[in-house]
C-alpha cells in the first residue's frame, strides 16, 4: 500500500536527519560578518580544527547581545563597543577582545544633493541632509549602524523625524538597496558597501575618514557562571582562534573584488 | 528583465550541477516540511473528525475558532514559540532555539488548525448516516469507523495537501525559530530572504524556481495518490 512506502521514505528522513550529532558552537553575530562573505573563509579552517560546526545567526548587534543576556548563543561577535562593554558590565560575558576593524561611511547619490562632500564632520554632513530634507533611510533596528547613526545625529543635536527621514527596519543589504532605488542618503559600514559598490548599488561615498566612524568588531564568549549550559571551552577556543595568528591572517587577506573588507589590529 | 531568463539558467544548473548548499536548504525545507506535517496530521486530522462528528454545547463556538487560527500569522506564532522555546522560557531546558526540531515545532503548530479545519469539512461533507447504517447492517464500531474514513479518504489527503503546501511555503517560523543557520536551518525561504538581503536578486530568484519546483512536484504526487484513492 502505498501509505506504507510513504511511511518508511519518513522513518528514513528521521534516521538522516538525527545522524548529525557533532558538537555545535552557537554563535550570534552582525548582518555585515556573514553578508559581506568573510565567515565562509574563517569558519571552515575552525571548524576542522575543534571538529565542531559553528552555528551563525546572523541578526543586528542589538538583537546578537540579547540572544547572549538570554544564554541562547555561546558566543558574539559584534559591533557596537559602548554595548559590549554594558553586556560585560552586566554580567553577560568574559573576555571580550578586540577582533578586527573596519569603517563607517555615509553614502548617497553621486550627484550628492545635498552637497554632503564639502562638511566638515559626520555630524555636519547629518546636519546637512536634513536640513536639505533629502531622503535618509536609517537601519532603525538596533545594530551597530543604528546606534553608530544614533551617536551622530546627538552629536549634530537633533532628533531626525519627518517624512524625509525613512527607518527601515532591515539589514544592510536591504538599506543600501533602498537607498539606491530611492536615491537616498544612508549610513553604513565600510564592508556592506565594498560588497554592494560592484553592480549591485551606484550610491557614491560621501563621507568618510572620520575618528568618529571607526568601527571596531569584538568577540565575547558568554558568561558560564550565569548559563552552566554555555559552551565556554568551545567559546574560548574560538575566541582564541579568530584573535590568534591564523584567523586574523585570513581576516587580514579577505577581499571582495579586490578591496578589502576588514583590518586587523596590529 | 534580463535578469528572469538569467534566473531560470542559475535554476536549472543549480538543480543539475548539484550545488551542495542548494541541495542542503532543500533537504532542511523538505524534511522540516515532512515532518511538520505528518505531527500536525497526527493532532489534527483526528481533531477534526471528533469536531465534526460529535455534537456539544460549545461546538459552533470551537469551529469558528478553529477557522480564525487558520489566520495565524506566522510571525506571531514564530515569536510565541520563540519565547517557549529560548533558553529564559518554559521549554528553554531542552536547548531546541535555533535547532530543525525548533522549526517542526513551529511549523507544526501552523499546519495543525488548517489541517484540522480541512478533515472537519470532508467529515461535513461526507454522508455521516454511514455510521449507523453501517452499526445496523451488523458492522461493528471498528468496522464502520473504517467505512466512513474510507468514505472521506479524499478529503483527509486534501488536508494533508494544504498542511505540506503551508509550511514548505512559509519563512517567518523557519526564520525566527532555525535562526537560519548554514548547512543545519537554512531552508529555501530564509536562503532566499539572506540572498535578497546581500542584494542577490537573481540568485534568489533561482533559489525560488528550485522551491517552486520541487514543492509543486510534491505536491502534484500526493495530488496523484489522492486520485488514485477517489471511488
Amino acid at each position: 500500500m502505498r501509505l506504507r512506502t510513504i511511511a518508511i521514505a519518513l522513518l528514513a528522513l528521521l534516521v538522516c536527519s538525527t545522524a548529525l550529532t557533532q558538537d555545535r558552537l552557537r554563535m550570534s553575530t552582525t548582518t555585515s560578518t556573514e553578508n559581506s562573505g568573510l565567515l565562509k573563509v574563517l569558519l571552515p579552517p575552525f571548524e576542522t580544527q575543534c571538529n565542531c560546526y559553528v552555528d551563525v545567526i546572523s541578526v543586528g548587534t542589538g538583537k546578537a547581545l540579547k540572544l547572549g543576556e538570554t544564554g541562547d548563543v555561546d558566543v558574539v561577535l559584534v559591533h557596537a563597543r559602548k554595548l559590549e562593554d554594558k553586556f560585560v558590565a552586566d554580567g553577560y560575558g568574559v573576555n571580550r577582545r578586540d577582533v578586527m576593524y573596519n569603517d563607517f561611511v555615509i553614502l548617497g547619490p553621486a550627484s550628492d544633493p545635498a552637497h554632503v562632500k564639502g562638511a566638515k564632520t559626520s555630524a555636519e554632513a547629518f546636519k546637512r541632509i536634513a536640513d536639505s530634507k533629502s531622503t535618509f533611510i536609517s537601519r532603525g533596528d538596533e545594530s551597530g549602524t543604528n546606534q553608530k547613526e544614533k551617536e551622530i545625529w546627538a552629536a549634530a543635536g537633533m532628533t531626525p523625524q519627518g517624512k524625509w527621514y525613512r527607518s527601515a527596519g532591515q539589514g544592510m543589504g536591504e538599506v543600501i538597496s533602498m537607498a539606491t532605488e530611492q536615491r537616498a542618503y544612508t549610513l553604513s559600514d565600510r564592508g556592506t558597501y565594498n560588497a554592494f559598490r560592484h553592480g549591485k548599488s551606484d550610491l557614491a561615498v560621501v563621507f568618510e575618514d572620520e575618528k568618529g566612524l571607526f568601527n571596531p568588531y569584538g568577540v565575547i564568549a558568554v558568561n558560564p557562571k550565569k548559563f552552566p549550559h554555555v559552551k565556554y571551552d568551545l567559546a574560548m577556543k574560538f575566541v582564541d582562534f579568530i584573535t590568534g595568528p591564523e584567523g586574523q591572517k585570513i581576516i587580514a587577506g579577505y577581499k571582495v573584488e579586490g578591496d578589502p573588507i576588514f583590518f586587523v589590529n596590529k | 528583465m534580463g535578469s528572469l531568463s538569467q534566473s531560470v539558467v542559475t535554476a536549472l544548473s543549480l538543480i543539475f550541477a548539484g550545488d551542495r548548499e542548494v541541495y542542503a536548504a532543500v533537504w532542511t525545507s523538505v524534511s522540516t516540511a515532512a515532518w511538520s506535517t505528518v505531527i500536525a496530521s497526527l493532532f489534527g486530522l483526528p481533531i477534526g473528525m471528533a469536531i465534526g462528528l460529535s455534537n456539544f454545547p460549545l461546538k459552533r463556538f470551537t469551529v469558528i475558532l478553529l477557522n480564525s487560527l487558520m489566520a495565524m500569522p506566522t510571525v506571531v506564532l514564530g515569536l510565541l514559540v520563540f519565547g517557549l522555546l529560548s533558553r529564559q522560557g518554559m521549554l528553554g531546558s531542552f536547548g531546541l532555539l535555533f535547532t530543525p526540531k525548533a522549526i517542526i515545532v513551529g511549523q507544526s503548530l501552523l499546519a495543525t488548525p488548517i489541517i484540522a479545519n480541512y478533515a472537519l469539512s470532508s467529515v461535513r461533507a461526507a454522508d455521516i448516516r454511514i455510521l449507523p447504517t453501517a452499526l445496523t447492517l451488523g458492522a461493528g464500531p471498528m468496522q464502520s469507523f473504517t467505512q466512513l474514513t474510507n468514505e472521506i479518504r479524499f478529503g483527509m489527503m486534501a488536508a494533508v495537501i494544504a498542511g505540506f503546501g503551508r509550511v514548505i511555503s512559509e519563512v517567518g517560523v523557519a526564520m525566527m525559530l532555525g535562526g537560519n543557520i548554514r548547512w543545519y536551518t537554512r531552508t529555501m525561504t530564509t536562503a532566499i530572504a539572506l540572498e535578497t538581503s546581500k542584494g542577490e536578486f537573481a540568485f534568489g530568484l533561482a533559489l525560488g524556481i528550485v522551491l517552486m519546483l520541487i514543492s509543486f512536484s510534491i505536491n502534484i504526487g500526493l495530488s496523484f495518490m489522492q486520485e488514485e484513492h477517489q471511488p
